[in-house]
């Protein structure tokens, strides 16, 4: 088995990290002012759950840099280039259709990824995805049940579904996508192969798109630039600007 | 309280009026089934509907913060917090549904006004103290209020408030929790959460509502044990338990007549403005216009939502039965 640099490793947990960070954040933005009062109690459940499985991916990227950061300074004190998260993560809110289209093409992805790390050769990490993977299925049978339902609603509700699979389909491809970093991983036995997954993601997108009655758009493109941290959208500036505000403007206070 | 000044309405003198007083002073529980008063049924109507929305409205004012939260750690609690105050709302409007009105014909009358919710909603959150404050302080006048409440006559809301109670109490913990790590900390921390008491005080003393120790209306609804006791033993009660507190994180309540009084086993201290507290009440609080809008705009914006999940259930109820 091939080793990995505790670089590549600190990096990969970054990945995993800051995508249930800001997305995590991002659906938390919709506290108090969902269409249903169940969907706010649902919405606050996946923040909830994404914010914990942060704890643990960036506690452990802490503890394996051994610099002494903590999750919260991983988190609150790096700045937009610094981040690892896929663009599609980052993608604003818009309307709540747009909010769970999002959910849903993330969360077949982070299921199918979370289920092969639970076979990680990396202990903690197996341990982290077998936590994360049972509330993950319970989002995804959400996200997707609720793309069903508005896919196959009114007219408009459909239209609007169609849009936000439109707007955001682009974002999709780039969660498949390796690099030098992915394959040492799967090298390691680490994390899975990344082409791998697409067939099963495909296998389980397909079908719930095809019974929301939707179209996947045509073509490959695919944005990319997030999980390298390269080139991260305009949004995640903004975003970075509330959630580090008070660690930012108070240095050094503990709260 | 989070019901202000609900008016009671009178009770009539039928022999069913009587027997229904009857049980209530036999410490019965009335359940929806029941024979009840028209007026029993109107009063709690309003109480218990101003209390859902109190709940929901309440959301906004913290989740203002939720996004700024300063760990992850605060962030998840005060989102697990604002999702409790949706369950809290989420139980009432229940209970209220068995008196006979929907959710969505009383968030119709919070919507347009005719319906109020709690006059402490309306202050603003400006700094991150204001979370210690509001858990310590809001929350914490309204267990003053549950608690009781957890005894009143009508089962369904008494129900619902054994399940707040609970909850309540450890949201007004991690308020004061807040607090005491700023109290504690940094001299700027330390003058965020003095700033946070001085704005928060008196627009709590407020939730108890103006004296009612005369009032009709509350006699009414106490003997029917829809309000267990008057607005100003509450309002004492909270002081005496709320000062030592502050005390404690080293902070000074802004009132400089608070005085202990050995005679009365309580504080003597200041009235709120009541003037201020009836110009809320109408609308002119410094939040009102936008805590009526964001909601507004919450349910107009998911109008299409609600809309297109209904649509989609009928279609798959009707796929079934054309299956059968
Ligand atoms: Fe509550
Ligand atoms: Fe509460």
């Amino acid at each position: 088995m091939a080793d990995v640099t505790q670089e590549q490793l600190f990096e990969f947990l970054c990945r995993m990290g800051d995508n249930t960070l800001v997305l995590g954040h991002r659906v938390s933005e919709w506290c108090g002012h969902a269409p249903v009062l169940e969907e706010d109690i649902a919405l606050a459940n996946t923040a909830l759950d994404l914010i914990g499985q942060t704890q643990m991916w960036l506690g452990l990227a802490g503890e394996v840099e051994g610099k002494g950061r903590t999750a919260d300074d991983i988190a609150m004190l790096r700045d937009v280039w610094d981040f690892r998260n896929v663009l599609l993560a980052e993608q604003p809110n818009g309307d709540f259709g747009q909010t769970m289209m999002r959910q849903f093409l993330f969360d077949a992805w982070h299921l199918a990824m979370l289920t092969a790390l639970t076979k990680s050769t990396h202990e903690q990490i197996a341990a982290i995805a077998a936590k994360a993977v049972k509330e993950v299925q319970y989002h995804v049978e959400r996200s997707g049940e609720t793309v069903i339902g508005l896919g196959d609603g009114t007219s408009e509700s459909h239209k609007r579904m169609q849009d936000a699979l439109d707007l955001l389909w682009p974002y999709v491809g780039e969660m498949f996508v390796s690099d030098a970093i992915d394959d040492a991983m799967a090298a390691a036995g680490i994390a899975p192969d990344l082409a791998d997954l697409r067939a099963q993601y495909d296998a389980h997108v397909t079908p719930v798109l095809a019974e929301a009655t939707l179209m996947i758009p045509e073509g490959g493109f695919a944005h990319k630039g997030g999980k390298t941290g390269f080139q991260h959208t305009e949004h995640l500036g903004h975003l970075l600007t509330q959630m580090q505000w008070l660690q930012r403007a108070y240095p050094g206070a503990t709260w | 309280m989070y019901a202000q000044m609900v008016k009671s309405e009178a009770a009539d003198e039928s022999a069913e009026a009587q027997a229904f007083q009857a049980r209530i002073d036999a410490g019965e529980k009335i359940e929806p089934k029941d024979w009840m008063p028209a007026g029993y049924r109107k009063t709690l109507i309003r109480q218990i509907g101003q209390h859902a929305h109190s709940e929901i409205v309440g959301q906004l004012p913290e989740g203002n913060w939720i996004t700024r939260a300063p760990t992850l750690e605060r962030k998840a609690i005060l989102l697990a917090k604002v999702q409790d105050e949706a369950g809290h709302g989420l139980y009432l409007y229940c209970a209220a549904e068995t008196l006979g009105v929907s959710r969505d014909e009383l968030t119709e009358m919070l919507l347009d006004g005719r319906m109020k919710y709690s006059s402490i909603f309306n202050y603003p959150t400006l700094t991150w103290a204001d979370m210690g404050a509001v858990g310590w302080l809001v929350d914490g006048a309204a267990i003053m209020n549950q608690v009781p409440l957890q005894r009143t006559s009508f089962g369904p809301y008494s129900r619902a408030m054994i399940r707040v109670c609970k909850e309540e109490s450890f949201h007004q913990r991690q308020g004061y929790d807040i607090m005491m790590k700023m109290a504690q900390g940094t001299p700027e921390q330390k003058a965020m959460a003095q700033n946070a008491l001085d704005r928060f005080w008196y627009p709590s003393l407020m939730m108890f509502g103006p004296s009612d120790a005369d009032s009709v209306h509350s006699a009414q609804s106490m003997a029917w044990k829809i309000k267990m006791n008057t607005n100003d033993e509450l309002r004492q009660k909270f002081v005496d338990q709320t000062v030592p507190q502050a005390e404690y994180l080293g902070l000074t309540v802004p009132d400089k007549t608070l005085k202990w009084n050995d005679e009365k086993g309580g504080y003597d201290f200041a009235e709120p403005d009541w003037a201020e507290f009836f110009e809320v009440i109408k609308g002119n609080g410094p939040c009102n216009t936008e805590r009526l809008a964001a909601r507004n705009k919450a349910w107009d914006d998911g109008k299409w939502v609600r809309d297109g999940l209904l649509a989609h259930a009928e279609k798959r109820n009707a796929r079934k039965v054309a299956a059968e």
